[in-house]
Formats: C-alpha cells, sequence, structure tokens
C-alpha cells in the first residue's frame, strides 16, 4: 500500500469516526452472487464539506460502493453510515424521465420526498439557476445535448438540497469541452453548497481538480491502495489545471494508478 | 494596409486558421420543397395501388366474366349507384354499421378495463402473474367459433352475446402489451423511485404507467382493429334484435345482392380503419411529445 498523504490536510473526521452528515464506510466487502468480490475491506470517512474522489481501473468495484452507501445495495461485510434522507446521487447515464420536461424533471425527488408545491419549485428555481439551464424549463430531454441532460441530473439531486452527494462517473460519456465546463460548474456548486461529496472517475484530472483527497484501487477484488491530499486552495479557478501542483498532484495519481497495473 | 496575397475578405492577422469554403446553408426553398416532396411520396404509392386495384376489378367484371355471371363482381360504379348512392339502401348499411359499431365500441372499452386492471394486478406480484397470465393465453387461444353456442345459450342472442365474443377477441393483446411496457421500465429508473423510497402506487403512477404509455397506445390499436372483427363474428353468430352490418352481409348475400354486399364490407373496413386511426393518433398525441417511435416512424398503418 502506497500512502501519499500530504501533511495538514487529512480527513476531518472526530476521533471516535462521528460523522454528522457526511459518509462512512468501515470495512466494507462485497461479494456477488457469482462469487467474485467487488470491494475488499474499504473503509474510509467523507466528513461535512469534504470532496473526496475514488479512481481506479473499470471493474474495481467504485460504482458498487456508491449504489452501498445510497442503500440500494447491500453490504456483505462492514457498515456504511450515510444520511440517505439527504442523499443526491448522479448517475453515469442522467436517467431522466422522458415523458417530464426539464422543470418537471427537477421536480421529482422533491415530489417523492413530499415537499409542498411552492417549495419545490422555489428549489427547482434555484437549481435550474444553478446548473445554468435557464431557458430550457419546457424542454423534454430528447430535445437536450447530452451535457445539458447531465445538467438536468444534477439539478434534480440538488433541489433536495443534499448533505450527502455521490457522483457515478457522471461525465464520462461527454466530450472533453462539455466535460470540463461541468467541472468547473460542479466545483463551484460544490463550494457554495459544501456537502459531503463522493465523486468516482476514470479522470486523474477531473479527480483532483474537484477533490480534496484521491483515493486509487486495485482492480478488483478493489482494495484502496493510495490516498493522495489534495491540499490546493480553494474557491478553485479554471486556470487551475496549469499550475506546477495541481501537475504533480496528477502525477503522483496517475502513478499509484499505474502500478496497480503492473 | 498590408499588401499580402491575402485575400481582402479573409482575416491576415490569422493565418493559421483557414476558412473552407463549403456548405452555403440549407436554401429557403429546399425545406418546403423537402416537405412537399415526403408528402407526395407518402400519399402516391397508395393511390396508385389503388388505381391498380380498381383497373383489375374493371377488368374482371368486363372481360374475364361474362354478363350473367357479372353479379360475382359488379364493376365500381354499380357499387356505388346501388350501394352508395342509393339513399335506401346506404342508409340501411349506415344503421347496420351504427349497430356493430355500438358492440365494436362498448367490447373495446370493456377490453380496455379489464385487460388494464389485469395486466396491473400482474405486474405488481409475481404470483399474480403466474396465476392469471395462462388463463389469459387460454382465452386467447380456445376458438372463439366453438364458444360461440354456448354463449348464446347463456346469454341470449342478442347485444350482450355480441358484445362478449367482441371482448373475448380484443381483450389479449391489452393485457399482453400492457404488461409488456409496465415491466420494461428502465432500471435506472427503478432506481431512482427506489432510492427516494417510493410506494408501489406511486412508482405505478409516476414511472410504470407513463413509461408503459407506448406499448399501451399498441395494445390499443391492436384491440381496436379486432374489435370491429368481433362485433361483425358477433353479428353472424347472434341474430337476434336489429341487425348489424355482419348480419346484413350475410343476408346481401343470400339474396345475391352484391352491389349492396360490396358496399357494406367496404364500409366495415372503412370502420375498422377509423377507429384503428382514432387510436393511432391519440396515441401521438398523449406519447409523441416524448416518445421515439413518433418521430422516427411517418406512418405505421
Amino acid at each position: 500500500m502506497v500512502s501519499v498523504k500530504a501533511s495538514g490536510l487529512g480527513p476531518s473526521v472526530g476521533a471516535n469516526g462521528e460523522t454528522p452528515s457526511g459518509i462512512l464506510f468501515d470495512r466494507v466487502t462485497k461479494t456477488f452472487k457469482d462469487g467474485t468480490v467487488a470491494v475488499e475491506e474499504f473503509s474510509t470517512a467523507v466528513a461535512p464539506g469534504e470532496f473526496v474522489a475514488i479512481v481506479g481501473p473499470s471493474g474495481c468495484g467504485k460504482s458498487t460502493l456508491l449504489r452501498i452507501a445510497s442503500g440500494l445495495t447491500a453490504a456483505t461485510s462492514g457498515s456504511v453510515r450515510a444520511d440517505q434522507d439527504s442523499l443526491g446521487y448522479v448517475f453515469q447515464d442522467p436517467t431522466l424521465l422522458p415523458w417530464r420536461t426539464t422543470l418537471r424533471n427537477i421536480e421529482l425527488f422533491a415530489e417523492l420526498h413530499d415537499l409542498p408545491k411552492e417549495e419545490r419549485r422555489r428549489r427547482a428555481a434555484d437549481a435550474i439557476v444553478l446548473t445554468g439551464l435557464e431557458g430550457f424549463e419546457t424542454h423534454r430531454p430528447r430535445a437536450l445535448s447530452g451535457g445539458m441532460r447531465m445538467r438536468v441530473s444534477l439539478a434534480r439531486s440538488l433541489a433536495l438540497q443534499p448533505n450527502v452527494f455521490l457522483f457515478d462517473e457522471p461525465f464520462g460519456a461527454l466530450d472533453e469541452i462539455t466535460r470540463e465546463r461541468l467541472n468547473g460548474e460542479l466545483l463551484r456548486i460544490f463550494e457554495q453548497q459544501r456537502f459531503a461529496g463522493l465523486l468516482v472517475t476514470h479522470s486523474v484530472s477531473e479527480a483532483v481538480y474537484l477533490s480534496d483527497r484521491v483515493l486509487v484501487m486495485s482492480p478488483r477484488p478493489g482494495r484502496v491502495v493510495a490516498e493522495v491530499a489534495v491540499p490546493l486552495e480553494r474557491p478553485r479557478r479554471d486556470s487551475l489545471r496549469f499550475d506546477p501542483e495541481f501537475v504533480r498532484l496528477t502525477r503522483t495519481v496517475s502513478d499509484a494508478l499505474r502500478q496497480e497495473y503492473q | 494596409m498590408t499588401t499580402l496575397a491575402n485575400p481582402p475578405e479573409v482575416k491576415s492577422e490569422a493565418p493559421s486558421v483557414v476558412i473552407v469554403p463549403g456548405d452555403p446553408g440549407p436554401r429557403p426553398m429546399s425545406q418546403a420543397r423537402h416537405r412537399l416532396r415526403k408528402a407526395v411520396s407518402l400519399v402516391v404509392p397508395p393511390f396508385f395501388v389503388l388505381a391498380v386495384i380498381i383497373g383489375f376489378w374493371y377488368f374482371m367484371s368486363y372481360v374475364v366474366l361474362d354478363a350473367e355471371r357479372r353479379f360475382l363482381l359488379p364493376p365500381p360504379q354499380q357499387v356505388l349507384e346501388t350501394g352508395f348512392l342509393n339513399w335506401q339502401n346506404f342508409s340501411q348499411i349506415l344503421i347496420g354499421l351504427w349497430i356493430s359499431a355500438r358492440v365494436a365500441f362498448v367490447g373495446l372499452g370493456i377490453s380496455i378495463v379489464l385487460g388494464m386492471s389485469f395486466a396491473i394486478a400482474m405486474s405488481q406480484a409475481r404470483w399474480v402473474e403466474r396465476s392469471f397470465y395462462p388463463w389469459a393465453v387460454i382465452v386467447q387461444t380456445v376458438p372463439i367459433l366453438a364458444l360461440v353456442p354456448l354463449i348464446g345459450f347463456w346469454f341470449q342472442y342478442g347485444f350482450t352475446s355480441r358484445t362478449i365474443v367482441c371482448v373475448m377477441i380484443s381483450l389479449f393483446p391489452i393485457i399482453t402489451n400492457t404488461l409488456f411496457g409496465l415491466k420494461s421500465v428502465d432500471r435506472g429508473h427503478h432506481d431512482l423511485f427506489t432510492l427516494h423510497r417510493a410506494g408501489r402506487f406511486r412508482r405505478l403512477w409516476k414511472l410504470q404507467l407513463p413509461a408503459a404509455l407506448p406499448a399501451i397506445f399498441t395494445g390499443f390499436r391492436i384491440a381496436a382493429g379486432l374489435s370491429v372483427i368481433g362485433a361483425i363474428v358477433g353479428d353472424f353468430f347472434f341474430q337476434q334484435g336489429q341487425a348489424g352490418i355482419g348480419r346484413m352481409i350475410d343476408n346481401y348475400t343470400e339474396s345475391l345482392q352484391s352491389q349492396q354486399l360490396f358496399a357494406a364490407v367496404i364500409m366495415a373496413v372503412l370502420l375498422g380503419l377509423s377507429i384503428f386511426w382514432a387510436f393511432g393518433l391519440l396515441g401521438r398525441l398523449v406519447v409523441g411529445s416524448w416518445h421515439e417511435s413518433a418521430h422516427h416512424v411517418e406512418d405505421d398503418s
């Protein structure tokens, strides 16, 4: 296990492991019915206001971890604590309901949580502004581009004002330019809302750009093989990508990843 | 001013960007013309086939059949004159058509309510599906003609029996299409509802039913066509009360009134077509704004 931990910016979790509204994984293992071990002994804590990214090869159980945190999948052993009543979850696929307009899609979760109509409308309106969807309220998903659909998916969870926010390779299917732009917007939203964020991604630069800490996972069975703290100041700017410190950190993460492939 | 070789309209300060003269953009006329051509290509082929059929019809009536046997296939203008333009004959056909249409409408309505209820119940619990689906298949596969005497025996030979036959014929596609639609909801969408702890009823109302609408309307359309067939089959066998179009087709055959016979057949076909089209149109109105099928298939009738 490579431990590349910079000083000063560890996970800000209390000594007794209490996470009032963050995420806590305690020795989580997931074995599927066919016997494959997806994740093994995974432990980490994401504090409120902290953004953590998990990078790793395909099939290392990263997405499974998010499903476990959200309660969609049960862990085989170990435990997870996350505020599941205030949880945002953005999937790889935007999963919008095709018969609903942008506005009505954004209202969906608030509807399922029985928020009163006025509150729903107000929150949806806020989320629309945050994600730059003004003017697209009455469009149906089929009339939106891939990037816009992802914005709607993001806004839908934002309207819940979640304490915990899970992102499962949300921008993986987008082109580079759209992806970088949405990275910037997500960064801005996080710095404004300060939820506990957990991002699963294949992109090293996306991971470093957004997070306070990057976990590198091994191929199946997925274990954490390196943890890289990202002590870059917030608020972060777009030009950060050309900062020597940023480049050094991406390199550290890439090296840790590459070691796993050998 | 620079006197380089650059033509004046190309900005000389960005020599690395080459403007490729390409597509001048859509011309204003092209779209309207395109639409017209599409409309023509939709309308012309079926009318061409119609013309061929009518030509063939004339050929059969006047060339193949001699005068004594011409009643087997009266030429089109005779069908038009005696069947459609003679008000006494035509009004008789219309009344019969209305009687059958009423059976078809009522039967279709019952099929829709019954079929959707069964499908929804089956989608909610595996044991309901396991218990009832085989019976739905049996009702569909039982030769309806074998049951006809029984139905008449139990329910008399009038409206009720005709409607029952109509329901038995048109029920199955509604059950299968609705069930298929309810069960093929995207897994990711189900996850959303699970994640936010939606109950059974909400999942059905806000997710499964809307997602199933395209399939449901496909079922309606198939059932609509079948309900007309069911009504006409019912007419043939249950002849108590006012005669439906099926009974009249039978009568015209027996009395060799072939002009009226042809007119009645044509009207029965038009009834089936118009119900089929009406449901197609309704489906497009309800689902067309979001479902792919309405945009890729130009005309599926």
